[in-house]
């Protein structure tokens, strides 16, 4: 038997006032009228908590330009499952967060892009860093548990020491320095993005001085940058196996990236329920378990630590997403990743940024 | 403050939710980015983590509810370790 899913993502708007060329939001942004309405997304809530969900990320887009937020927020706490909210932080104000804490809000994860206001305004295409500073001061006040997030790439890293100091500054119980995962939007800014060898392992460094320094507060939490280790990531601690995300439109899938894999055709909330999604669904069937890994997954003795890597990379890179995740130096097709991050640290091209367009409202 | 402290009036963490769960009918502490599965013992002591019972009361009441277990040595260190991973203060 399927064991039950811990975690959901809730998608519930691609509008965004943020441009980041990393968005993990598909190239095909949801439109505004499919989205689920909020009797919807109560039922979903509600059906995910009898499967065995405990937790949701309420998340976008950024999901503050949802009017119906506090409504949604309710369900899930009514269902008892633990709400984090993923925000930008824009349009936080005091009033709107104090609403959804009544609502039964458990805790905030904000998005900063860089250590200071130039740099993080020129990633999120907009003006954005002092509504940011603003947010944090609104989330500490209300005094919900603090993350902050930070996506990082060749144009912050070597920003890591002050990115880590701004965390302590806004107050953060922890500081999710994330390196970006290149596919959908960051793979088109691959080679702006792609950073060198070197900045990496100075960033590394840099964290461990730093949480030995803080003694885990905040807790410094970094997230592997895949293209330089050799070993695949386990993506979402394997396909299908602990998280469920259900995008704008009711499309549910194994992982946010997965929209990018033409032949998964994503069942939907509208049409199926969350039960029947999870276990019998041939979406979150299709690279379950062991049973459909290729060679060399199939014998290797980390298959069942890695998961044979990340589905949407080895589509987004090879074309084929049943193949072993180019990431793995035993990945016949490594080359895919070794070559652009070769060139990366040699210095690499320049590339302007592809701004994530903004979901026009439809 | 180690559980030897008499003063000592252990609580859960403010970013901590404790809850049974239905579906794998088990105690589990939720946190902002982590679900822990309890063990029995372990969901018993949390739930009398108050904020008003001491950990001598704690460990009274438990020896009470379960005689003959070894709950004075055991519960204190395990309300040390719980501390150390910021889940109780």
């Amino acid at each position: 038997m399927t064991e039950a899913p811990w975690a959901l993502l809730a998608e519930v708007t691609h509008a965004c006032p943020l441009h980041c060329p990393y968005c993990s939001n598909p190239l095909e942004l949801v439109r505004r009228r499919t989205e689920l309405t909020t009797a919807e997304w109560s039922r979903v809530l509600a059906e995910a908590a009898d499967l065995g969900v405990v937790q949701a990320h309420v998340s976008g887009g950024e999901p503050l330009l949802h009017a119906d937020l506090a409504e949604i927020v309710a369900a899930a706490h009514a269902a008892g499952i633990y709400t984090q909210l993923v925000t930008s932080g824009l349009g936080l104000e005091a009033g709107r967060l104090d609403e959804l804490v009544r609502a039964g809000l458990d805790a905030v994860q904000l998005s900063v892009q860089d250590s200071r206001a130039e740099g993080s305004d020129r990633i999120a295409g907009r003006p954005s860093f002092a509504a940011k500073e603003r947010a944090a001061g609104v989330i500490r006040r209300a005094g919900l548990p603090f993350g902050l997030n930070v996506v990082l790439h060749r144009h912050n890293l070597d920003h890591i020491a002050e990115i880590i100091e701004l965390g302590v500054r806004w107050g953060a119980d922890r500081i999710e320095l994330a390196n970006t995962q290149f596919y959908g939007w960051a793979l088109r800014n691959r080679t702006a993005l792609l950073p060198t060898r070197e900045q990496l392992e100075s960033a590394k460094d840099t964290v461990v001085t730093w949480r030995e320094r803080l003694g885990g507060r905040p807790e410094l939490i970094w997230v592997v940058p895949d293209y330089y280790e050799g070993v695949a990531k386990p993506c979402m601690g394997g396909w299908g196996a602990r998280s469920i995300t259900v995008g704008p439109d009711g499309a549910a899938l194994p992982c946010p990236a997965a929209y990018a894999l033409p032949d998964l055709s994503p069942p939907n909330v509208r049409d199926h329920s969350l039960a029947w999604i999870w276990a019998r669904s041939a979406a979150f069937n299709a690279y379950r378990g062991t049973a459909w890994m290729p060679t060399p997954c199939r014998e290797c003795p980390r298959r069942e630590i890695d998961f044979g890597g990340c589905r949407c990379q080895a589509y987004a890179l090879t074309g084929d997403a049943a193949r072993t995740d180019p990431a793995c130096a035993l990945s016949p097709d490594h080359r895919l990743v070794r070559d652009p991050a070769t060139t990366a640290s040699r210095g690499g091209p320049e590339q302007n940024l592809t701004y994530r367009r903004p979901a026009r409202n439809g | 403050m180690p559980a030897e402290s008499p003063g000592w009036r252990p609580s859960l963490a403010r970013s901590i939710v404790l809850r049974h769960d239905r579906v794998r009918d088990a105690d589990l502490l939720l946190m902002p980015e982590r679900a822990v599965l309890l063990n029995v013992e372990a969901g018993h002591i949390l739930r009398l983590c108050d904020g008003h019972r001491t950990v001598a009361e704690i460990v009274a009441h438990l020896a009470e509810t379960f005689p003959g277990a070894p709950v004075a040595e055991d519960v204190p260190e395990f309300l040390d370790r719980v501390r150390g991973e910021g889940w109780v203060r």
